[in-house]
């Protein structure tokens, strides 16, 4: 593969395929670990260790994997670096940890890292799978990181607070809302999740030129089980989908 | 209390207060996908409880008397999955062969389960909650219920707005569904402070 062709994989990620506002994958942490950009940043970087790790090994062991038992393999790969990552975390970020809780375990049934083993790894080189994960998850780490200001900002008044993973202990952060006004704790809660969200996907689609790429709808193509699906399955997505489009 | 009013505690509190979808933020794909019409949100509400119990039901003993008496509780995440995953299959199977009619209905929500983080996330947090066995379980049948629940009232606000034409452009698909869902976990939160 050429130079600029791999370029493209790395970017793919980061914009043009952003795994959270244009695939829609792995909702659950995007939400609920986006509360503030400390635990946003968190999240995406454990997120991001797992996912180049993964798609490292399954890019390795691809051609021993039997197809028929492709998918309990990529869990157990899976399965095996969100331990290491939560026994890491555990022993030397432990507020991350804690602020992270159930979502850090979580991170084994996040689809952006299963859609990546089954649609790249399994399919591509070391070197490119390597660059398609680093590029997935920072991808996912910004758009945490962005939803994770915006909720921080108008959810406290403030902008980066937090302990930094034990770099900056207590800090504040930067008082740009609080002098004169409260902060509306609703968007910190789960409200507010999924309203930043869906305003930060609308103004992706608002300045998307290329109206094609915009999932129009939750089907099969974003789904990382899509190739182990029956036909009745994608049967009864179409039929759905179908139902939506005749408007 | 009595032990039958602390069931029914615990139950209504997974429904209403601790809702997985609108309160927890679990299992939101499936609540966001397959809640495109009740029909489809019938069987993945009942695929999901069944699986959440079952999953229970196996992972709270392997957890309790395997690996906490041999120091590997840190192999939780790795078991659970593969525990889920295994069982989810053998479901799948079992329900092909001998219930075929049940698994024309709910067969094709099941291999949607094993990815839905809902299940493993009630399968960890009774574990992290301390919970004793019964109380586990019927947390799990009140998650299922919550999630069956949030996926049925969301599937009949999606039937309204299907007409998407007065929808600004933007906000058409993706966007407006999670805004209904932020209004549904708006009115959710009334319920936050019912128990202590």
């Amino acid at each position: 593969m050429s130079e600029k062709s791999r370029s493209a994989v790395f970017t793919n990620g980061i914009i043009k395929e952003n795994p959270v506002l244009v695939l829609v994958l792995g909702t659950c942490p995007t939400l609920a670990t986006s509360t503030s950009i400390e635990t946003g940043l968190g999240m995406g970087l454990a997120a991001t260790a797992v996912l180049v790790c993964s798609n490292i090994v399954i890019s390795l062991i691809r051609s021993l994997i039997p197809d028929k038992v492709r998918i309990p393999c990529f869990i157990t790969v899976i399965a095996g670096f969100v331990t290491i990552v939560q026994m890491l975390l555990q022993a030397y970020v432990q507020p991350l940890y804690q602020a992270l809780g159930l979502y850090l375990p979580l991170i084994v049934v996040n689809c952006i890292i299963l859609g990546r083993a089954e649609m790249f790894a399994s399919k591509n080189s070391t070197l490119d799978s390597t660059l398609d994960g680093l590029g997935m998850g920072l991808g996912f780490t910004l758009t945490l990181c962005i939803m994770g200001a915006i909720r921080e900002l108008f959810g406290t008044g403030s902008l980066l607070a937090g302990d930094w993973f034990g770099l900056a202990k207590g800090f504040k952060g930067i008082p740009l809302f609080s002098r004169f006004m409260p902060g509306m704790s609703i968007m910190t809660m789960v409200p507010g999740g999924f309203f930043v969200y869906a305003i930060v996907m609308a103004a992706v689609h608002y300045f998307t030129k290329d109206k094609s790429k915009i999932r129009k709808d939750f089907s099969c193509a974003g789904c990382a089980l899509a190739g182990s699906c029956s036909d009745e399955q994608k049967a009864l997505e179409a039929g759905s989908c179908d139902k939506k489009e005749v408007r | 209390m009595s032990h039958i009013g602390a069931i029914f505690i615990i139950i209504i509190s997974m429904v209403l207060v601790d809702n997985y979808p609108l309160a927890q933020f679990l299992g939101i794909c499936p609540f966001l996908g397959v809640s495109k019409d009740l029909d489809s949100a019938k069987g993945m509400g009942i695929a999901v409880t069944f699986v959440m119990v079952l999953a229970t039901a196996v992972t709270w003993p392997i957890q309790r008397l395997l690996l906490d008496p041999m120091g590997i509780g840190y192999l939780q995440t790795v078991v659970f999955i593969l525990i889920i995953a295994a069982l989810v299959q053998f479901v799948e199977m079992f329900m092909k062969k001998s219930m075929p009619a049940l698994y024309q209905s709910l067969g094709i929500f099941l291999p949607l389960i094993t990815t839905n983080c809902a299940v493993l996330g009630v399968c960890i947090s009774v574990i992290d909650d301390n919970l004793n066995y019964i109380e586990a379980l019927f947390t799990a049948f009140g998650a299922g219920l919550g999630f069956w629940f949030a996926l049925f009232i969301m599937a009949g606000v999606r039937g309204k707005i299907e007409d998407q034409s007065r929808i600004p452009e933007p906000f058409r698909g993706v966007p407006i569904v999670l805004i209904t869902a932020a209004i549904l976990s708006l009115a959710f939160m009334g319920f936050s402070g019912m128990f202590n």
